[in-house]
This record gives C-alpha cells, structure tokens and sequence, in this order.
C-alpha cells in the first residue's frame, strides 16, 4: 500500500516535472516571438540581437532623443543589459550585482530592488573588472549569476529569493560573470576564472529547486566532459576515449581552463545548447603541450542531458589568449548553393566561422579583420589554423618576446555580441583593431592565485590610426560588406532592426545609429560614461524604445584608460594612444531613448 | 644613477629583513607615513636608458600578476590606482605590506580589494623585482612599454644571479 502510493508520488511528480518542462520551454520559446519585449539578454535564443520594430527607422532615427535615464549606484564596468517584459525592465549591476525591477508604466519607477551580500575577497579574483552580463527570465522568476558563483531565482514580481545554488567557489578562483540561460525546466550557467587554473563547465539547475541536474566539464575524462567516444564527433570523426585528457600532459587538465564565461544560443528544434569555451590555464603554451582539448572549442550539447552532440576546437594549443567563449548566432542560411542551419561565431583569434549546426560541419572560416597575421588560414578538412612560426609564442619560446602578433589578447572581437538582421542577411560585428607583443614565462600554480605566465603589451594594429572597427560580414562568402573605423575598440553588443537600423555604443560612450545597408552614420548621442554595455529595443505603450547601459570598465577599462604604449616593432601609427580617460568617466547608467 | 652594486643588494638584504619581519611580526605598529632609509636608495640600476635583469624580470612579473587590475606599465585601469602614483607616496615597507596583506576599500561607492599575496609563490619571489621596476616607473626613469634590458655581458644583476 505505501507502496503503491509512494509510487503514484513519484509518478505525480514526474507529470508535474513534464508538464512544468513543457510549460516552461513553450513560454519563452513563444515569449522571444513577441517583438514588444525584450526577453534575453541576447535577444532570442538563436542570439540574433534582431527586433521586428520598426517604428524607428533609418529616415526618422536622427530625430530620436532620450526619454528618461536611470543611474544604477555602482561605478563599475557595466556589460550586459537590460531584459523587457511587458510592463517591467530589469537592469542589473557589476558586484556587487544589484538586481532593479523598474516600471514602464511610472517612468522607471523602483518596483523593488535586490542586492546581494557577498563576501568582497571575490573582487580581485576576478579576472578584468567585475562585470556581469545579465539576468535570465523563466517561469516567472529572474536568474542572477553573482561573482561569488551563487544563482539566485527571484520572484520576477516580488524580487523575493527562491532559491539559491553555488555554482563554484572564489577561493580557487572560480567567480561569475556570464547570464545565466533558461531551457524548459533547467537553466544553464557557466564559470569563469581562466586565469586561475579552473576547470571550466557548463552546469544546468532545476528551475523548480535549485537542484543541479547536470554538469559538463571543458577538460577531463569522458564522464566529467559528458562525452560519448563513438557518438561525440570533431568535424565529423568520433572524438575517441578521455579526449579531455589525452591531449594533456599528465593531471593538467584539471587545472586547465576552458572557462565558460559567454553566451549560450539553443536551437528547440535540434534541441542542442551552443557556446564556446576559453583559453587554456597557463597563457604559457610550453608549459602544456599538446592540443589541449576541449578548451578554445564550440560545444552542442544536448539541453536535457548535457551529453555533448559535436565540437570544434578552434585554436587547438592556444599561445595567444584567444578565448573561444564569444556568441553563437543561429541563422538559416544557403551556402554554396544549398540551404543550411547554420551557426556563425566571430572568434577572438579573428576569424569567423560558419557551421552547419546539425552536423558540426566546418563551412567558411575567414579573417574579418584584415589585420589578423597569427595564422595564414584554417584547413577546412581538419579545422586547424596554419599558425605562422614568427608568431607562434611556443615556437619562439619561453622568454621569448614574440612581436607583432595581431590580434592582441582581447581577440579581433571579445564578449561584445553581434546582431544578425535576417532581413539584410547581415552580421553586424563590433571589433578591435588591436595588436601585441607577447612573452611566455614558466609559473607555477597555487590555488585561488593568478596562473597566467605571460607578459603582452598592446598597440594598434600597423598603418591604422583606430583601435576599433564596426563590421557588416556577410558568413556566407566570408566577407567584410563595409567597415567603420572607431577611435577605440568597440565594446558594446550590437542591435540590428527591421527599421533597416543598426545601434551600438563606442568606449567614448555614444549611442550610434548606422544605416544597415551601407554603415552610413544616422545618429550619435554621447552619454554619461563608455558603453561596454549591449542595445536593446522594446516596444511599451505603442511605442518603440532604445535602451543602453553606459559605464566603461571591463578589459576595455583596464588597456585604454590610461592609453596604449608605443609597440616594441614599430608598427603602430601616432595618434591613437590618446588616453580613454580624456573622454569619459565612470558611472553606470541606463539610457532609454525614444521618436518625439 | 648607476648604483654600486653592494648598495642595491644591501637594500635587497634589508628587503628581505622587512618581508620576515612583517610575516613574522605582523600588526607590530609601523612608522606611519615616514619614509623608511632604504627608500632614498634606488632598487634599480640603469645605464643608457637599458635596465637591470632584476627591473626587466620586474616589468614581466608585473604584466603577469598586477596589470589586470593596475593597467599596463602601472599606468592604472578604470577601477585600481596607477601604481607609478602611488609609488611617489608609498614607501618599500608600505608597498611590501599591502601587496603581502593586501587591502580593502570597499562602500557604498567604491569596491576596491587588493588580494593577499602573501602565498603567491611566484609573486613573492619576484616581490622586490616588481617594486624596483615600479619605482623605476614612478622616478620617472623608465617609460611605458617594455624596457631596453642591458646586454648581459654589462649587466651585473644578471651575472650574481647566474652565479647563484
């Protein structure tokens, strides 16, 4: 008898799980349909940063102004922005990771307002700045992933907590930075500290308890990376037994990296979740030869299980810092003649890649900064770049300082997402134009301490007198369409919409509006502080809406505020080494802009 | 500025002196805001503008551990004091003590922490390297980028140090 209902318990529970599953997953798959809000970080899941509204357009946008602003109370690096669901916005803060409900309907008025206690020794653990990319919503709750690792579901109408899960622990380096994501019933947070010799992992909680259902590592044996040696492939071949471990010397895996501090993409179809993973721990290549797999590598993992479908190393032995961690964008896309879902990801290593994302089929991977020199090209058949000796920094050595590699640390393009306007059939991708010189050095590893091995210096890239460019790439052909030069790299996350407008913010802090076709600038604003913060638009009371959160810092903060030095090879122009601090202040704030 | 060589690991002695003294003896009061002797002696040594192996190891050591959050050269970030500015106040034994103990500042509107280096090998090793380039920043001596190392044939930090 106790039996048998003990059994129709769990049977209870595990209809309600489904329904609950099904519930959830239906909700925001319909939610991203709805153009009046805005309901990831990244837009929808196939992280398009494209909206339908087009009430704002490229022949009424120079008429646009600002609506109403709202300041956050922290100083710090304000990446991210803000989410939009009918009446209410979200806006998040850098530590300590104030969390705002604001209503639309009483202009920005506080609904309620959450802040988190958290230890402080978390702060200069963390890597560049303490910036945080966002909250998730799902099932009526909103999902922050602090610097100390918690998540924490709040009550979307309350602020009240639900609960909360520790994802990782500071002391050994591990912090958050990275917006959670929500699919069906879990959701789905990474980890950074890459350089502090983490084990990098995707991990999913149940959005019901807090629960964690699975977690796969980047580096380790098969049941850590949730691998299967025959099923899992690498462009098309089974990746084999332990291949988290076998291209490592010894235990080095276990302190080797592949942080997952980016953005996640899902495609509900295929049901498989995408993102990249980040650089080997040390930045010393001579210190851990071989391949160092599955750091640098774009994951699809299956969403229930996390057992991974494919993956594609990108920077097999990474000597430069190239993490691979940047957006995923899902599009369908006719290549070569043939229909394709695709997924395109602009890398930090300065190529961008096009995929088939069923398969893991490696389609065009071209430079989209001319400037990138570190490898000639990347052989499509076995997916390598053809690293070139003079830059290789293992090739030339410990000790060595290897000059003139482009791009620079910071990568081509870092975490700033780009915007795919299906319309244009464009990528809009914002960019640096940075190059560095680079000296590896032997380390040793002690916990919760930096494990980093190398010494670079930044400068422009050669001829340019611009740190940044803001791109149109067509991912079919692998080709720059037109390109805007920026005094600094652009560190804001791009918006694309059907009113044939592209937004994105520059480090001085202006809001820009550039015409989709042709890049032609069609407004500019210059707001408080720098954005490293990503556009988003919105629609509330029949009217469209831009917002933007300003307040530089981040990486960004750390190389331009006091200028760049003159390169040790001579390559870079006089004249971009004005220092970033001459043009803006700290000060995070949030710009809401709108037509009269 | 070419410093007898004695007198610069005379101040590296004294160095090492503080580093026990302050592990050994920590929360004894200190001389607050006066200079200690050695800080009028230079940690470096330069010669046509070319550094020490000590300076030059410094300015690596530097990039590695301190620029993510102090910026490039010790010219500072949007978020960490430029340590070529703070340098001019600080002396040997302050800088020691925070960059072994660390430090905090955190409020309502500032959320500044300097970790405890205390056991990070590799940064305490390389401790009195790091500050002598950094005082080579702050006195103006070395520029931003990476600094002109003397060849080694001239450089005597370079040879007592392949001797030991």
């Amino acid at each position: 008898m106790q039996k048998s209902v003990l059994l129709a318990g769990v049977a209870a529970i595990g209809m309600m799980a489904a329904s609950l599953s099904a519930q959830a997953n239906d909700e925001l798959v319909q939610m991203q349909q709805n153009k009046s809000d805005w309901v990831m970080p990244l837009g929808n899941y196939s992280s398009t940063r494209y909206s339908e509204l087009d009430q704002i357009n490229k022949d009424n946008v120079k008429d646009l102004r600002v609506a109403w602003t709202f300041s956050t109370g922290v100083l710090r690096g304000h990446e991210g922005g803000p989410l939009v669901i009918g009446d209410t916005m979200y806006v998040h803060t850098p530590f300590p990771n104030i969390v705002y409900a604001l209503d639309l309907n009483d202009n920005g008025r506080i609904i309620w307002k959450y802040e988190p206690k958290q230890d402080p020794d978390t702060i200069p653990v963390m890597c560049c700045d303490t910036v945080n990319r966002g909250v998730a919503y799902g099932n009526g709750m909103i999902f922050l992933h602090q610097a100390d690792t918690t998540l924490v579901a709040l009550d979307a109408k309350t602020g009240e907590v639900k609960w909360t899960a520790v994802n990782g622990d500071p002391k050994k380096g591990e912090t958050g930075t990275s917006a959670p994501m929500v699919i069906k019933d879990k959701v789905l947070i990474g980890i950074s500290g890459g350089e502090f010799g983490v084990q990098g992992h995707l991990s999913a909680y149940n959005i019901s308890d807090g629960k964690l259902a699975w977690r796969g590592y980047s580096t380790g044996p098969d049941d850590q990376t949730l691998m299967d040696p025959e099923k899992t492939t690498h462009l098309g071949q089974p990746v084999g037994k332990d291949s988290g471990t076998a291209t490592w010397e010894g235990d080095q895996w276990k302190i080797g990296g592949g942080t997952t501090w980016g953005w996640m993409s899902y495609d509900p179809e295929l049901n498989l979740v995408y993102y990249g993973t980040g650089n080997p721990s040390t930045w010393n290549p001579v210190q851990r030869p071989g391949d160092n797999r599955w750091s640098m590598t774009i994951f699809a993992r299956d969403a229930d299980t996390g057992m991974a479908k494919w993956v594609y190393q990108m920077t097999p032995h990474d000597e430069w810092d190239f993490d691979g961690v940047n957006e995923m964008i899902l599009a369908d896309k006719e290549i070569g003649g043939q229909q394709r879902k695709v997924l395109v990801h602009f890398d930090r290593n300065g190529f961008g890649y096009t995929l088939d994302r069923v398969t893991g089929e490696l389609l065009v991977a071209e430079k989209f900064d001319p400037a990138v020199n570190w490898a000639t090209e990347v052989d499509k058949t076995t997916g390598r770049p053809k690293v070139v000796d003079q830059f290789s920094t293992h090739h030339q050595g410990e000790d060595v300082n290897t000059t003139g590699i482009c791009p620079a640390a910071l990568g081509t393009k870092d975490q700033q997402p780009a915007a795919y306007s299906p319309k244009s059939g464009l990528f809009y991708v914002p960019t640096n134009h940075v190059c560095m010189d680079y000296e590896p050095f032997a380390v040793s590893y002690t916990a919760g301490q930096p494990y980093v091995g190398a010494t670079l210096s930044m400068y422009p890239a050669p001829g340019g007198d611009h740190l940044g460019n803001f791109i149109a790439w067509d991912a079919a052909e692998g080709k720059i369409v037109w390109s805007n030069p920026e005094p600094f790299s652009v560190w804001s996350g791009a918006l694309a919409t059907a009113g044939d407008v592209v937004f994105y913010g520059t480090l001085e802090g202006y809001l820009k509006a550039v015409d989709a076709a042709d890049g032609k600038e069609l407004y500019s604003f210059k707001t408080p502080s720098g954005i490293i913060g990503n556009v988003n638009t919105y629609e509330h009371g029949g009217k469209q809406y831009v917002a933007v959160l300003s307040g530089v810092g981040g990486w960004a903060g750390i190389g331009l505020a006091a200028g760049l030095t003159e390169d040790t090879a001579g390559l870079g122009a006089v004249g971009a080494y004005k220092a970033l601090s001459s043009y803006t202040n700290l000060g995070g704030q949030l710009t809401v802009f709108t037509l009269p | 500025m070419l410093k007898d060589l004695r007198q610069r690991w005379a101040v590296l002695g004294v160095a090492a002196m503080t580093l026990v003294a302050l592990a050994s003896a920590h929360g004894q009061d200190q001389k607050d805001g006066q200079a200690a002797p050695e800080a009028a002696e230079k940690p470096y040594l330069i010669k046509d503008g070319k550094v020490d192996f000590g300076t030059y190891n410094g300015y690596r050591r530097y990039e590695a551990y301190c620029l993510r959050c102090h910026g490039p050269d010790g010219a500072g970030s949007s978020y960490a004091p430029a340590l070529v500015e703070s340098l001019k106040r600080l002396d040997h034994e302050q800088f020691t003590d925070v960059v072994v103990n660390g430090r905090k500042n955190v409020s309502t509107s500032q959320q500044s922490v300097m970790p405890a280096f205390g056991y990070a090998e590799d940064v305490m090793l390389n401790l009195e390297d790091i500050y002598a380039y950094l005082k080579a920043r702050s006195d103006g001596e070395v520029g931003r980028g990476r600094p002109a190392r003397l060849p080694k044939e001239q450089d005597p930090v370079y040879k007592e140090r392949q001797e030991s």
